[in-house]
């Protein structure tokens, strides 16, 4: 156990890592930051006060140069490359995320905390619903097909996987089009009407309103494809010859699907659905862009729009802290659901 | 021997046969695009703004759209005087002028009036200006002046511009006045032959007039127009090449060098086995969209580079896994422990013995693939990420969304790369999912 947490943190750190690299190009988001500051800097000085244009061209630049110098001080750029980038992998594994360097939530914070905390219920809305709803029905629309498999309906699920080729957001599209702007049934985007009602009742109706077609449109990407997956899987193990025994004895069919195929297959299900959940972090972007949908994927395409590494990297940290939890505990959670796992290497190796 | 075999067995799927009858159709108009539109062509075209595009209405829907309506759309009417159509009389009138005339002939039978009319005029002279005046003859006898006056070497007449038309129309704008029967209370189009006779008088022995006449309808050709007035066939001649050019590469580049990493890294195991298991977990950890998008951000929107990057990111991807648990199954298998027996080379082994054992898992998942990378390009394009000289088909969808082509009714522009799309992601995965029930035979049974 000590060795797979030493890994796991090993893989945090070096992931992060690279995040940071990446996420400062090398460094060479520095230079863009430098420029956008000195420009804007130069900028504030041409529009400036009376008194200040008094001053000779010699006071004015020594003015400036002091200003600029200010602000990457406050931003950290006086340092080199190298040491901050230790220095921003250092906090965020130890989860201080700091000050966003130019996004600000809603509400007017620069924590970074603060930002990606605002944003998460709207993706959890979106994403976490549509995916909890899809993972769901696909199971049990799974299990009744692996049940009378040959079936037409089997056969037209098998018929329509290839739809699942395209994503989400690509039927959001012909949705967005077809109930939107033709019909003119349900909302291009946003999500909620604006502006916002004040009935709490009346805003979760025009939160339902809002949420039906991005919601569809994860559904008809994922629905087919996953149920194909969820049954070719359960009747591998309902052709297992317990569960012919176990027909065989006359126990009633439910009994043998709880018993005898989901029970073994417990441990599957539960890392997809765990793996399906950390996913939710990172929201949807395009989904969320294609829905105008204010969710943690805006933002992030917001931060590397404007170059903000803390946003990103804390994003990122995240991200990397849930799947390494996930991974930890899902360990724990066979052992529970599967007596044939035993931790510590005890016992028959599986 | 074996080919024709797989090939038998293919036809037994319709799917796939389907699948490959598109993906056929696909190459070819892939091919038939590089070489009816040379690339640097379809760049310039692609890039080109108001001097290329000033003969194409704005945001004008395909011709066939009028299949399917009772009133048909005004289509775009161009015609001009140095390509044979229209023939130019010439007068000499004195000794030192002499006279051009020429017509443009426009049946005009549609219900609704156009969007503009134009005359772009092109004049040789060396000191003194030609001098044009417009005639417009309408089907019931009219004959309207319009234009009158000295043109320098490109003059450009726009009718809707023209005031003092206007006021001879009786101050109905100039496009509604010259098409509608002034008779009517309504104002309907008077269908029927329509003549704009220009008469030009030239005074000098060298000079010419030659002139272009542009109706702007409100469909043209067989894929429409965007904002900028560009033709979207070439958009979507030229994206289909690059869809599955990028396609193809993507998931050829990940598969393959996914495996031969893998079966490197279970034949040799120990410390290899456990840097490459490392490298896939961090992997993992890495958000690959977030960072395609920070690539194309901040250092290059080249459709290159994003599929280099896309490549490297998903080679230490989750199927490396998959193909390891089946590497170290076959690893354990008598014939190889034969190979080594003979002394077999590790090389000879993991090529000859290990990787064949895991193609037919892996020609199924290579051509599922495709469509997934296809879609990766579209998405980053829909983000405006897309390649900034290219025509792609994710980048018409951008420009459509971002110039509100739903909002305002232009379903073409969205439709018309999103089918191809959609028509290329059902080609790779009807075939993938069919090829996939071929090699695999347990997924037949059940």
């Amino acid at each position: 156990m000590g060795v797979r947490l030493v890994l796991l943190f090993f893989t945090i750190v070096v992931g992060v890592y690279l995040t940071v690299l990446i996420a400062n190009m090398g460094g060479y988001v520095d230079e863009i930051r430098r420029g956008e500051i000195r420009e804007r800097i130069g900028a504030q000085f041409a529009t400036l006060s009376p008194e200040m244009r008094q001053l000779s061209a010699e006071e004015r630049k020594q003015l400036i140069e002091r200003m600029v110098a200010l602000e990457e001080e406050r931003l950290g750029l006086n340092q080199p490359f190298i040491i901050r980038s230790l220095r921003y992998l250092e906090d965020a594994i130890t989860l201080r995320l700091g000050k966003a360097q130019q996004i600000m939530s809603d509400k007017g914070s620069r924590e970074v905390k603060n930002i990606l905390l605002e944003r998460l219920p709207p993706t959890l809305m979106l994403w976490g619903f549509s995916n909890l709803i899809l993972f769901f029905i696909t199971l049990f629309a799974a299990l009744s097909l692996s049940r009378r498999y040959g079936s037409v309906v089997d056969k037209l699920i098998i018929a329509l996987t290839p739809t699942s080729a395209a994503p989400a957001w690509f039927y959001g599209l012909f949705l967005i089009l077809i109930f939107a702007a033709v019909l003119h049934l349900l909302p291009f985007g946003g999500m909620v009407d604006a502006p916002p009602p004040d009935h709490p009742l009346e805003y979760a109706l025009s939160l339902a309103k809002h949420l039906i077609l991005p919601t569809t449109a994860v559904m008809l990407s994922s629905f087919f494809l996953n149920t194909y997956n969820w049954r070719t899987f359960f009747l591998i193990y309902s052709s297992e010859d317990y569960v012919e025994m176990a027909k065989a004895k006359g126990l009633p069919d439910q009994d043998v699907e709880r018993r005898y195929i989901l029970r073994p297959t417990l441990p599957t299900i539960i890392t997809n659905f765990a793996l399906m959940v950390i996913t939710l972090w990172t929201g949807a972007i395009i989904l969320e862009t294609v829905f105008n949908w204010p969710g943690l994927g805006r933002t992030l395409y917001r931060a590397i729009g404007h170059f903000d590494v803390p946003v990103i990297v804390g994003s990122t940290v995240i991200y990397a802290y849930l799947l390494a939890i996930t991974v930890f505990v899902l360990d724990f959670i066979y052992a529970l659901v599967d007596p044939r796992v035993r931790i510590g290497g005890e016992g028959k190796p599986v | 021997m074996m080919l024709r075999n797989l090939f038998q067995e293919v036809r037994r799927y319709p799917s796939a046969v389907v699948g490959i009858i598109i993906i056929v159709g696909l190459v070819i108009t892939a091919i038939y695009a590089v070489i009816a539109i040379p690339y640097k062509e379809a760049v310039r075209l692609w890039r080109g703004g108001e001097d290329i595009w000033y003969k194409t209405p704005k945001t004008a829907a395909p011709a066939w759209v009028n299949w399917f309506r009772k009133d048909r759309l005004p289509e775009t009417i161009i015609l001009n005087t140095w390509e044979g159509e229209i023939e130019k009389t010439m007068e000499q009138v004195s000794e030192e002028t002499r006279e051009v005339v020429f017509s443009f002939p426009i049946e005009y039978s549609y219900a609704y009036f156009p969007n503009e009319i134009a005359v772009f005029f092109r004049s040789l002279y060396t000191e003194k200006q030609p001098y044009v005046a417009l005639t417009w003859l309408a089907p019931d006898g009219r004959e309207i002046r319009m234009f009158e006056g000295a043109i320098g070497r490109y003059h450009r007449y726009f009718v809707s511009q023209d005031e003092k038309l206007q006021r001879r129309l009786k101050g109905r704008p100039p496009l509604l006045g010259l098409l509608s029967d002034p008779q009517s209370e309504t104002l309907a189009v008077l269908p029927g032959r329509y003549t704009l006779r220009v008469r030009a008088l030239l005074f000098e022995p060298n000079a010419d007039v030659d002139a272009e006449f542009v109706l702007y309808g409100s469909v043209y050709g067989w894929a429409g127009t965007d904002h900028r007035r560009r033709d979207l066939s070439i958009a979507l001649l030229w994206g289909t090449p690059i869809a599955l050019m990028f396609g193809l590469l993507a998931a050829l580049g990940t598969t393959i060098t996914t495996m031969i990493i893998a079966a490197f890294g279970t034949w040799f195991g120990g410390w290899l086995d456990e840097v490459i298991q490392r490298i896939t977990e961090i992997n993992m950890v890495l958000p690959i969209l977030p960072i395609l998008i920070m690539v194309g951000t901040f250092y290059s929107r080249s459709i290159w580079v994003i599929l280099g990057v896309l490549i490297l990111l998903s080679i230490f991807g989750g199927s490396i896994k998959t193909y390891r648990a089946v590497f170290l199954q076959v690893k354990e298998s008598p014939y190889i422990e034969a190979a080594r027996a003979y002394g077999a080379s590790d090389a000879r082994i993991i090529f000859r013995y290990l990787i064949p054992r895991i193609v037919p898992m892996l020609i199924p998942q290579l051509v599922i693939l495709v469509p997934a990378y296809v879609f990766t390009e579209a998405a980053l394009s829909v983000l405006g990420l897309g390649d900034p000289i290219l025509p792609t088909w994710g980048k018409v969808i951008d420009d459509a969304r971002v110039n509100g082509a739903l909002v305002q009714g232009n379903y073409y522009w969205v439709l018309e790369p999103a089918a191809l799309l959609m028509i290329t992601g059902m080609a790779f995965s009807l075939l993938g999912f069919a090829l996939d029930r071929i090699f695999n035979p347990r997924l037949r049974e059940l």
